[in-house]
């Protein structure tokens, strides 16, 4: 209990740091104040419309992502097994590219996260049917690899037959993911899918429990591995989705935090994936503090600073899990 | 708004030195008889100066209603897409290129024994004059072009009304692109009697605003670049909820990109509509 409360600590702390952060210098009790403001004068409008969607946000989609990798890594017992890695970020994207330009997005209601939803459903899908239930690292990756490359060229494909000249260069966007200017909609068209997604996958966490002693054990405890796998796949792609409809592919952040927790909170997934939830609201509030202290003026992607970390990590995995590749 | 990404890749490019490249063959042609433009801006001037027959092509740019002022007239031509092939075999005497663009082309069209003229972009309203005289001596109209540039300084003086207290306002365009007092659009801003908030944050030419500091400034007129068809994330930071109260009439006006992006005399007509929107400004505040 003690971890948990730390890192839901953390996540409060970095979530007022992320809030007195911006491009206007604005003293941080001032800017506080004005966020529990009625005046309507500037600075509680980039409080309350900029500065807090964008905080609220980073929780939101590093909770998410920490939750649902915690429990691909729980399901497949493979400590490689995450989002984006594997494609299904990527597919979220393009479906998120195709409801924008098709105008979907425009004029369906909750056309854009449903049909980000849709994508990261093929991709769990896809991913699940070829690297098979026990999920071997080298055909779980293999997939990926080949998801990932196809999501990514379709969506570079749908971005450049758009007929708006700024569209093709938001190509990096969909891969790399930013929470800048995003605003109060977008707060509210990400949440409901990820705490769907959540409550989904919280109904496995027993399950995934009892797998840990194999799928035998787990049937012959009465855990239905099926049903166990439906719920993994529906909740890891309404996650996956309503981060990705509104803040793009933000890989890496369920492939650390899960390993970085895994020591302290134990291998038990129930609990790992908790505290992945909180370790994920922490590692994206820190690289989006980061993105915005680096160069404040470039709108660095968030995507490289979760990579920057992640794929040391990633290679750190591989060599370790090398022994059992052929 | 079309500027700012013909500017924005190429800036860099324009310093450095091209071991390729060619250098210009010796002269120009005093009367060219067969002139290719292959730029949106000098399509624009070309059009206006050269006398019937002389021109034979413009950019595939001048057909876009979004960015040309000269579509109708623009029909009447050959249209050129800034490939060397294409160009070489319309057999030109003169071809008429921008700074930026089709670098690669115009580079191959010299190796080729091409002439090649280069015209700059204009960064000020200075610079339109000139371009027209530029654009005169090419297609050896001196005399036209002299007329052209006497008439748009006779218009703009009568048009320019620089107002230190005039009301204070925002270009904001895509990706958040702001222009400050040495841009054309700045310059046109200005004329029109309006502070440039740009400029109060220390950009002399351009760069990106952040939204945080825009709102912060609170300006009293935001100009937008007008919207293309499709949706872009680029664009969505001008339809930011904190933004909405600048949708009142008398606080937006728009950037039309056919009359702000290039420097000809169509500038004037961008100072116009931009005086009536701040007219109607004035208006409501009192």
């Amino acid at each position: 209990m003690r971890l948990e409360i730390g890192l839901g600590l953390g996540v409060l702390g970095l979530f007022v740091a992320s809030l007195t952060i911006g491009p206007a210098n604005v003293p941080a009790i001032d800017s506080l104040q004005a966020l529990f403001d009625n005046s309507f004068g500037p600075l509680t409008l980039v409080m309350q419309e900029i500065r807090l969607p964008r905080g609220l946000l980073a929780i939101t989609a590093g909770a998410g992502l920490g939750f649902a990798g915690a429990a691909m890594q729980g399901y497949l017992r493979n400590p490689l097994a995450e989002p984006g890695l594997i494609g299904v970020s990527s597919s979220a994207a393009l479906g998120a590219v195709l409801a924008i330009h098709s105008g979907l997005a425009a004029n369906v209601f909750l056309g854009l996260p449903l049909s980000a939803l849709a994508g990261a459903l093929v991709g769990v899908c896809l991913v699940m049917a070829l690297a098979g239930p026990r999920g071997g690292s080298l055909t779980l990756i293999l997939a990926g690899i080949a998801i990932s490359a196809l999501a990514g060229a379709l969506t570079s494909l749908a971005l450049n037959l758009s007929p708006n000249p700024f569209a093709a260069n938001e190509i990096v966007f969909w891969m790399m993911g930013s929470l800048a200017d995003r605003s109060m909609t977008h707060v509210w068209l990400a949440l409901p899918f990820v705490v769907a997604g959540a409550v989904v996958i919280a109904m496995t966490a027993r399950g995934l429990d009892a797998l840990t002693l194999g799928e035998d054990a787990a049937e012959t405890m009465g855990f239905d591995l099926s049903r166990l796998r439906l719920l993994i796949v529906v909740g890891t792609a309404s996650i996956v989705g309503g981060v990705t409809a509104v803040a793009g592919a933000i890989g890496f952040v369920g492939l650390v935090v899960p390993h970085i927790l895994r020591p302290f909170a134990g291998a038990q997934p129930s609990r790992l994936m908790w505290s992945s939830a909180l370790g994920g609201a922490i590692m994206l509030q820190l690289a989006d503090i980061a993105v915005r202290v680096i160069l404040p003026t470039r709108d660095l992607k968030l995507g490289v600073v979760t990579a920057l970390v992640g794929a040391p990590l990633f290679l750190h995995l591989i060599y370790k899990t090398r022994k059992e590749l052929p | 708004m079309l500027a700012v990404l013909l500017l924005g890749g190429a800036a860099q490019a324009q310093e450095a030195a091209d071991p390729l490249s060619v250098p210009p063959s010796s002269e120009f042609p005093a009367h060219p008889q067969r002139v290719v433009s292959m730029n949106l801006c000098t399509d624009q001037l070309a059009m206006m100066l050269a006398a019937p027959g002389q021109l034979l092509s413009v950019s595939y740019l001048a057909l876009d209603s979004r960015s040309s002022a000269m579509v109708e007239e623009a029909r009447a031509y050959e249209i050129n897409h800034g490939r060397a092939e294409e160009i070489y075999l319309l057999e030109p005497d003169l071809v008429i290129a921008g700074a930026y663009t089709t670098r690669a082309t115009v580079d191959m069209l010299r190796r080729l024994d091409v002439p090649v003229a280069v015209i700059q972009p204009a960064r000020a309203l200075d610079d339109v004059v000139a371009r027209i005289l530029k654009m005169g001596t090419l297609l050896g109209h001196e005399d036209s072009a002299e007329a052209m540039a006497a008439q748009f300084i006779g218009d703009l003086s009568a048009l320019t009304e620089a107002n230190e207290e005039g009301p204070r306002a925002a270009l904001y365009s895509a990706n958040g692109w702001t222009s400050g007092d040495k841009s054309l659009a700045g310059q046109i801003l200005r004329a029109a009697g309006l502070r440039n908030v740009a400029t109060e944050k220390g950009f002399s030419q351009g760069g990106i605003l952040p939204l945080e500091v825009l709102v912060m400034a609170a300006p009293d007129m935001v100009i937008n670049s007008g919207d293309y068809p499709g949706h872009s994330r680029a664009e969505d930071v001008l339809r930011h909820p904190v933004l909405d109260v600048y949708r009142a009439p008398g606080m937006r006006s728009d950037m039309r990109d056919r009359d702000w992006v290039c420097g000809t005399p169509y500038v004037l007509r961008a100072i116009k509509r931009l005086r009536n929107d701040r007219d109607q400004f004035q208006r409501t505040a009192e």
